[in-house]
C-alpha cells in the first residue's frame, strides 16, 4: 500500500496526488511512468511521474474514466493499493539548442519534468501550454519558473493566445530562429497534428504515447504501437517515439477497444459518487 | 494390499483420475481434473514393476526418485513417499499438474512400451495434495542462518524453486516481483481450471514458513538495478528467474486491430485480472456467442482456447500450421480441449488479419499447409500450398506462438552477456552468467520452455549460488565468441 500525502485540485476534474514512494522517487528520471491500481479489485492504469523529490512523487490524474476517478477521489492519508515503477525509457535529454516542449491539457504534467531537465542540460525551453479554457491550463507558473518562454493557448479565448498550440507553434517554425527540437504531449490530433507542421521542415520531434497498458513491462504486448512500420511495446521501447514515424490512426483506434466497457464503468462511477469526470 | 504377481501388475489397467464432466466445465473454471482418490493412487502405484534401470528417474528433469516413492504409495506410506518427493522437488503439487510427463518420466517408462506407463504425475499430484491434508505439513523447522542474502528476481517456477533451495540451504532469501501477485506465469498464464490458485497459495505460504520474503510491484532492472542489488540493498548473490516476457507476433497485416491479443494478455486479464467476472474493472473483449481463433500449438495455445470457450464463445478453434500430433502441448489438454469442444484446424497458417473500417477483427485469411521435409528439430516443416487461401470469420484472435526474453536486465546492466536472441548467457551446469555473483535460469536463459525445466535451473542454480556464497570462488561461464545486450526490439 502507498500513501497519498496531498491531494489537491489543479484543474476542472484534474488532481495532483503527492504519493510516498522513496525508492521510485530516488530512480525515476523524466519521461518515465509508474503503474498504479487503486483498489484490490483494480485496473493497472500507467501514470507519467510529473514531478519527484525527497521520498516522494507526484501524479497529475485528469478523471477520465473509472479508475482515474476513483484515484482523484483519493484525499492525503488515503492509500494506493498498488504502485510499480519507474517504467519506461526516460526521455532523451542533451544539448540540442532551442527546444519547443508542448503541453496539452495534461499532458503539461508529463512535460513539466522533462522541460525541467532540458533546461538543465543548457537548452532554450520554450514552452506552449494548451487547454479549453483558462481553468484548464495547469503548471504554468511552475513552468514559467524554469523555462526561458511561455507561451499559453485557450480553446475559448479566455487566456493567451485563442486557438491551439498549433497556432503558436507554426510561426516559430517558419521564423528566424527554427527550433532544433520539438516535443508535443498531450491529446492524439494534438500530437498528430503538431507532427505534420515539423514534418515538412524534418525538425525532430518526438511525443510521448499513452496506449492501453496492463503489465507495463513488456510482458502482454497490449500497448504495442506502429512506428516506422515496426511493432514497438510502448512500456519498454517508450512511451516518447519519433512523432514523424508514429501511426497515429492505429493507436487511436486501440485507445478505444474498451470504448462501452469504459463508458459503462464510468457511467456507474458517476452514478455512485456524483463525480465530475473531464474530456477525454 | 492384495498380493498381486510382476505379470499382474503390469496388466492392471491404468487409473484415471475423475474428471468435471466436460459439458460443465467449460462454463467454469473450477479445475479438470480432480486427482486420485487413495484406492486409486495405491492401485495405479501397484502397476510400478520396480524395474531395476528406473528410467522414469533419468527422466524427471529435477530427478525425483520416483522409483523410491511409487512403491511407498502403493503401501499405502503416503507421507514416506511424500519425503522423498521433497528431497528432489519442493513445489510438487504444482509439478504433478503441469508437467508433461509423457515427454518425460512417463515417456520412458518401461510399461510404455507394452501397455501404458505409470501415471507418475497424476501420483505426484495426489501425494502432494495428500500432505497438504496433514497437520504436520505446515509445521516447518528452519535451518540455522549462514548471514547471506540472496535476491532472487521473478517469483515464477524458476525463482520459486531456487528460493525454495537457498531457504533450505540456511541463506535469507527475498523474491522480487514485479506483478502486484506472486507466482508469475503460474499466476498470471496458466488458467486456474489447471492450476488453481489455492494450489499456487499453498506453495507460496510454504516458502514463507521456510523464512522466504517477497517483495511485490518491484521490477528488477528498473525499481532496482541488478548492480544496486548487490551494491546499495545488500544481496551477496542475485539468480534471475525473469522468464521470457515479451510476446512474439506473427508480423501479418492486421495485428494492430481491435480484437487482436497476445496469448500473454489474453491470459493476464483473465487469470490475474480477472476480467471474466461481472464486477470486473479489467475488461476483455466480450465473446459470447462468437468465434475465438487461438494461433498456436504449445500449452499456453491449449489455456488460450479452452479460456475462450469458458468465457462463453460459440466456437473456440485452435488454428495450428501442422497436425495433432505435432502440437507442443501436453496431450492431456490437447484431449481436454476435444472433450470441450475446441474445434482443431490443423494444417492452416493466418496470412493476414482482415477488419471493418473502425478497425474492429472480423476475418482471418488462412493458407492451407502441407507437412515437407523434417526440420532442424525432426519434426517435418509445414509447407504452404499455393492458391489455397481462405477466410474464417473470427471476432477475437489470440496469438500463442511464443515469447521473447525480456529485455529490461539487459538494457540496464550491461555488463550480462545476452546472446543474439536475447537470452542471457549462462554457464548450463550452475546458471553462472557474466557478471560476478549473478546467476540466470529459466526461460531468461533457455528461451520459452517448460515450468519443469525452468524449475531444475532454479535448483541447480541454487547449490551454486550455495557454493559460491561458501567458497567465494567463481568462474565466469565460457561465452564463446564475443556477444553484446540484446538490440531492443
Amino acid at each position: 500500500m502507498t500513501t497519498i500525502l496531498e491531494s489537491r485540485t489543479l484543474a476542472p476534474a484534474v488532481k495532483y496526488l503527492r504519493v510516498e514512494a522513496p525508492k521510485i522517487a530516488r530512480r525515476y528520471r523524466p519521461g518515465q511512468f509508474v503503474i498504479v491500481r487503486a483498489t484490490s479489485e483494480g485496473e493497472r492504469i500507467p501514470l507519467t511521474i510529473s514531478d519527484g523529490d525527497d521520498g516522494w512523487i507526484a501524479l497529475i490524474v485528469q478523471a477520465v474514466g473509472r479508475t482515474t476517478g476513483l484515484l482523484c477521489l483519493l484525499e492525503a492519508g488515503d492509500e494506493l493499493q498498488d504502485l510499480v515503477g519507474p517504467l519506461g525509457m526516460p526521455s532523451e535529454i542533451e544539448h540540442f539548442g532551442t527546444v519547443v516542449v508542448i503541453g496539452g491539457g495534461v499532458g503539461s504534467a508529463i512535460a513539466y519534468p522533462t522541460a525541467r531537465a532540458l533546461v538543465a542540460a543548457d537548452n532554450r525551453v520554450v514552452t506552449i501550454l494548451g487547454g479549453r479554457t483558462r481553468q484548464h491550463i495547469i503548471l504554468e507558473d511552475e513552468m514559467r519558473a524554469w523555462v526561458d518562454e511561455v507561451h499559453v493557448t485557450t480553446d475559448d479565448g479566455s487566456h493567451g493566445t485563442p486557438g491551439f498550440v498549433t497556432d503558436v507553434l507554426a510561426p516559430m517554425v517558419t521564423g528566424s530562429d527554427v527550433p532544433d527540437r520539438v516535443l508535443a504531449i498531450g491529446p492524439i490530433p494534438m500530437m498528430r497534428a503538431v507532427a505534420e507542421i515539423t514534418r515538412p521542415l524534418a525538425i525532430p520531434t518526438i511525443v510521448s504515447l499513452n496506449p492501453i497498458m496492463v503489465d507495463g513491462t513488456g510482458m502482454c504486448g497490449g500497448c504495442r504501437v506502429r512506428v516506422a512500420g515496426q511493432t514497438r511495446f510502448a512500456c519498454v521501447d517508450g512511451p516518447e517515439f519519433d512523432a514523424h514515424l508514429v501511426d497515429f490512426d492505429i493507436l487511436a483506434r486501440r485507445n478505444r477497444s474498451y470504448a462501452e466497457f469504459e463508458t459503462a464503468r464510468k457511467d456507474e462511477l458517476v452514478r455512485l459518487t456524483g463525480i465530475e469526470l473531464g474530456g477525454g | 494390499m492384495t498380493e498381486r504377481t510382476r505379470r499382474e501388475r503390469m496388466r492392471l489397467p491404468r487409473q484415471k483420475p475423475a474428471e468435471q464432466d466436460a459439458a460443465v466445465r467449460s462454463g467454469t473454471f473450477t479445475e479438470v481434473n480432480l486427482g486420485f482418490t487413495p484406492q486409486q493412487a495405491m492401485l495405479e502405484a501397484e502397476r510400478c514393476i520396480e524395474c531395476k534401470r528406473a528410467p522414469c528417474v533419468a527422466g524427471c528433469p529435477v530427478g525425483i526418485q520416483i522409483h523410491e516413492f511409487v512403491p511407498r504409495v502403493a503401501a499405502g506410506d503416503f507421507s514416506a513417499a511424500a519425503a522423498i518427493i521433497e528431497r528432489d522437488n519442493l513445489l510438487p503439487a504444482i509439478c504433478g499438474r503441469v508437467c508433461p510427463q509423457e515427454t518425460q518420466c512417463e515417456g520412458v517408462c518401461v510399461l510404455a512400451r507394452k501397455y501404458t506407463p505409470v501415471a507418475i504425475g497424476n501420483l505426484e499430484r495426489f501425494v502432494a495434495d495428500w500432505q497438504h491434508t496433514q497437520p504436520q505439513a505446515t509445521a516447518q523447522s528452519r535451518t540455522a542462518q549462514t548471514g547471506k542474502r540472496v535476491a532472487v528476481v521473478g517469483s515464477g517456477p524458476a525463482g520459486l524453486a531456487c528460493a525454495a533451495d537457498l531457504a533450505r540451504l540456511g541463506h535469507g532469501v527475498t523474491v522480487f516481483e514485479a506483478l502486484h501477485e506472486l507466482g508469475g506465469v503460474l499466476s498470471y498464464g496458466i488458467p486456474d481450471y489447471r492450476l488453481p490458485r489455492e494450489v499456487l497459495q499453498r506453495e507460496l505460504d510454504g516458502l514463507a514458513s521456510r523464512g522466504v520474503s517477497f517483495v511485490t510491484n518491484a521490477v528488477v532492472g528498473m525499481t532496482d538495478t541488478v548492480d544496486q542489488l548487490l551494491e546499495e540493498e545488500g544481496f551477496d548473490a542475485v539468480f534471475l528467474g525473469v522468464g521470457a516476457g515479451l510476446p512474439r507476433f506473427l508480423g501479418i497485416e492486421g495485428e494492430d486491430l481491435v480484437g487482436v491479443y497476445s496469448a500473454n494478455e489474453f491470459l493476464t486479464r483473465v487469470n490475474l485480472m480477472q476480467a471474466h467476472r461481472s464486477n470486473a474493472e479489467t475488461p476483455v473483449f466480450d465473446v459470447v456467442g462468437q468465434r475465438v481463433a487461438v494461433f498456436g500449438g504449445g500449452n499456453t495455445a491449449m489455456d488460450a482456447v479452452r479460456t475462450g470457450l469458458r468465457l462463453g464463445a460459440a466456437e473456440s478453434i485452435v488454428m495450428y500450421r501442422r497436425t495433432e500430433s505435432e502440437m507442443p502441448a501436453r496431450r492431456e489438454e490437447i484431449e481436454h480441449a476435444h472433450q470441450e469442444g475446441v474445434r482443431f484446424q490443423t494444417l492452416v497458417t493466418p496470412v493476414e488479419l482482415l477488419g471493418e473500417d473502425g478497425g474492429r477483427l472480423t476475418a482471418v485469411r488462412l493458407q492451407r499447409m502441407e507437412l515437407g521435409e523434417p526440420g532442424p528439430d525432426g519434426r517435418p516443416r509445414p509447407v504452404p500450398i499455393p492458391g489455397s487461401e481462405f477466410e474464417e470469420e473470427v471476432s477475437v484472435v489470440i496469438i500463442a506462438v511464443g515469447n521473447s526474453p525480456n529485455p529490461l536486465i539487459g538494457k540496464t546492466t550491461p555488463d550480462i552477456a545476452h546472446d543474439r536472441r536475447g537470452t542471457i548467457v549462462v554457464d548450463p551446469g550452475s546458471g553462472r552468467t557474466t557478471k560476478l555473483g549473478v546467476f540466470a535460469g529459466g526461460d531468461i536463459a533457455t528461451g520459452g520452455a517448460t515450468v519443469i525445466l525452468a524449475m531444475g535451473a532454479g535448483r541447480s542454480a541454487a547449490n551454486a549460488i550455495d557454493e559460491y556464497l561458501r567458497s567465494g570462488t567463481w568462474e565466469p561461464p565460457d561465452v564463446g565468441s564475443p556477444r553484446g545486450a540484446p538490440e531492443p526490439t
